[in-house]
């Protein structure tokens, strides 16, 4: 039973006409009905380019949270082979509100979490929602150390409403929990890659999405608050989320313009909800390129590079001073190099090279003419 | 006479005379409850001779969403400065505590709800960066609702910048003291305020992930009203110790003096 957003309703009709012409085409197989649902594919192509071309934040929120858009479970079934899931925080509980294991990710070993939402009632509740509890954090930092132990690469899937805010999860320390899972990213010697595939809500989505990149899918969101509790606080009036989630500035267009994130990973027409594999193979595409690059980087290095991202955000066009004390104190710590290219690439050299050539040529010309 | 002359305390609804208060360091004298302190006054009655020095951080007003709901950003910012004196949510001051050079980063809830944006991000950077240059240890007093909304993402990505600067305190080998003041929530606590390698609460202090009413509406439990508050994080394993507001100043003169192996 798919669902269909406000938006989204024109298309329903469509889809459920596409659906009895396949079914008719089944059984008397017919070159006109092959036209007409071509015909239909290319009404519902053109509906969503219209809804997309003018799509709000608000919109965009509600897609991101779209029950049928691709979970974590689904991006490790089709990206990892021989996934090895691991269980338990060794301290208080299992949360399946984050998943994760061992397994190879196209051919190469890797740690792979995220936050699971679940896809039917019965899940939903068994992953609370992907909401986790601290255990499930404490969880997401032995498998941390376990990828940093084994010098395996860290894939990490964000998607969650934010961490569960209940008497339990207070009285086990939410707060700690989330700052020391934040701690061990930024101090883990291992390449960290994040990718936003829905939500990203607050701190119980930083906990697990600091990284060496962060990649976010187009229609996916992050934000401090849900437009929800901004409206609530801020407007004082539940109705007014449309109007939060507009200036809170959420989508991964604005993520990008600030260097939240590193890369927009596109979603096929209509959204990564009615396309799964394309959406889940353009990611996987995404990881491996920043895999590549990453794996030729050492500990101290990813470190580095992975603590001054963090520093950066929010200076760029804020402050006058854009290197402090801090940043001279991770050169410090983690030795200055910084990951160089090759001499003949440097544009000057270039430059300097080509008028040498022309250099030479017109020598040449203007003594043997 | 200015508004803020008198207040009433929460607990024992008594009303206070501003100039009472600041002899008690905003102890309500009826009942000892802890009401909000300015920073600057705690600053003062924290360091010897009420001396300090002011560390300022780049604080420069900056709306890069240019926020707006039923008032600017600008304008809540003004009121905030107003009010408060402040140039942002943190006080930063240099001074000594019994002898011994300490940083110290206060926040003020009276500004817009102690919420820490990229000023507020910047001043813990700053403060740490202090602490490391001048070899002190560092010791914040949190009070804050958590994460600035108008500032969004350039206040989410503070979690991850304030673990950093408090991190190269730890390196240095500095204490790390943080102390949990009424109220401390949010992405406040969820970041620096949870990672002091020494961590004392004042007495009864709120100190928490979410708030009573966020768990209601997104799980429908009521909290019980005692969850929350720093004698059951004491009891829970999140909090060293307790210390009444009067007594802080000896408590972390103790603790610095034996981590930083001062003759006695
Ligand atoms: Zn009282």
């Amino acid at each position: 039973m798919n669902t269909y957003l406000d938006f989204e309703k024109p298309i329903e009709s469509l889809d459920s006409r596409i659906l009895e012409l396949k079914s008719l085409n089944e059984s008397n197989p017919s070159d006109l009905l092959v036209d007409e649902i071509q015909e239909i594919e290319n009404q519902i192509n053109t509906s969503y380019e219209k809804i997309f071309s003018s799509i709000t934040p608000w919109q965009r929120t509600q897609i991101s949270r779209h029950p049928q858009r691709p979970k974590t479970r689904d991006y490790i079934e089709n990206l990892i082979t021989d996934f090895y899931p691991l269980s338990g925080d060794r301290a208080f509980s299992e949360d399946k509100a984050i998943m994760g294991g061992f397994g190879k990710f196209r051919g190469q070993s890797v740690l792979v979490m995220g936050h699971e939402k679940g896809h039917d009632t019965y899940s939903r509740i068994e992953h609370n929602f992907g909401m986790p509890k601290p255990e499930g954090y404490r969880k997401a930092q032995r498998l941390m150390k376990l990828a940093e132990h084994f010098d395996v690469p860290v894939i990490s899937f964000v998607d969650t409403p934010g961490a569960y805010s209940g008497l339990g999860a207070e009285q086990r320390g939410q707060s700690e929990a989330i700052a020391r899972t934040t701690e061990c990213c930024l101090s883990l010697g291992v390449p960290i890659v994040v990718v936003i595939i829905g939500e990203g809500g607050s701190g119980g989505a930083v906990a697990i999405g600091t990284g060496n990149n962060v990649l976010m899918l187009e229609n996916s969101v992050y934000s401090v608050i849900s437009p929800e509790g901004c409206s609530s606080i801020l407007w004082k009036d539940t109705s007014k989320t449309a109007e939060a989630a507009e200036a809170l500035k959420l989508t991964a267009s604005d993520m990008l313009k600030i260097d939240v994130i590193d890369k927009i990973i596109p979603e096929p027409i209509g959204g990564a909800h009615r396309h799964h594999l394309v959406t889940i193979n353009n990611t996987g595409d995404a990881i491996e390129n920043c895999l590549n690059v990453l794996s030729n980087q050492h500990g101290n290095e990813l470190k580095h590079s992975r603590q001054e991202r963090y520093l950066q955000i929010g200076r760029l066009g804020l402050f006058s001073e854009k290197t402090t004390t801090a940043n001279e104190v991770l050169d410090n710590k983690y030795g200055k190099s910084r990951p160089q290219q090759p001499f003949y690439l440097n544009t000057k050299i270039q430059i300097f090279f080509l008028i040498c050539v022309a250099l030479i040529i017109l020598f040449f010309y203007w003594n043997f003419n | 006479m200015p508004d803020n002359a008198w207040q009433k305390c929460k607990v024992c609804m008594t009303m206070l005379y501003a100039d009472e208060l600041e002899k008690t360091s905003y102890v309500c004298p009826n009942c000892d409850n802890h009401l909000q302190i300015h920073p600057r006054l705690r600053l003062k009655n924290l360091f010897d001779d009420g001396q300090f020095e002011e560390i300022k951080y780049p604080s420069n007003f900056s709306d890069p969403l240019n926020f707006k709901d039923s008032k600017t950003y600008r304008e809540r910012f003004n009121q905030a400065q107003e009010k408060t004196g402040m140039d942002d949510a943190f006080l930063i001051g240099m001074g000594k505590i019994k002898g011994i050079p300490t940083t110290i980063a206060a926040m003020s809830f009276g500004f817009m709800g102690g919420s820490v944006g990229p000023a507020g991000a910047e001043a813990m950077v700053k403060a740490a960066e202090h602490s490391v240059t001048f070899n002190t240890p560092l010791v914040v007093f949190t009070c804050s609702g958590g994460m600035r909304m108008q500032t969004n993402q350039f206040s989410l990505q503070a979690i991850p910048k304030t673990l950093i600067a408090v991190d190269m305190v730890k390196d240095a080998k500095l204490p790390y003291i943080v102390v949990l003041t009424d109220p401390t929530s949010g992405g406040v606590s969820a970041s620096f305020g949870m990672v002091g390698d020494v961590t004392i609460a004042e007495p009864n202090a709120s100190i928490m992930f979410a708030g009573a009413s966020v768990t209601k509406n997104t799980t429908g439990e009521t909290m019980p009203e005692d969850v929350q508050k720093a004698e059951y994080l004491l009891e829970h394993g999140f909090v060293d110790q307790i210390v009444h507001r009067r007594d802080i100043r000896d408590s972390l003169a103790q603790i610095m003096s034996i981590l930083l192996k001062r003759a006695a």
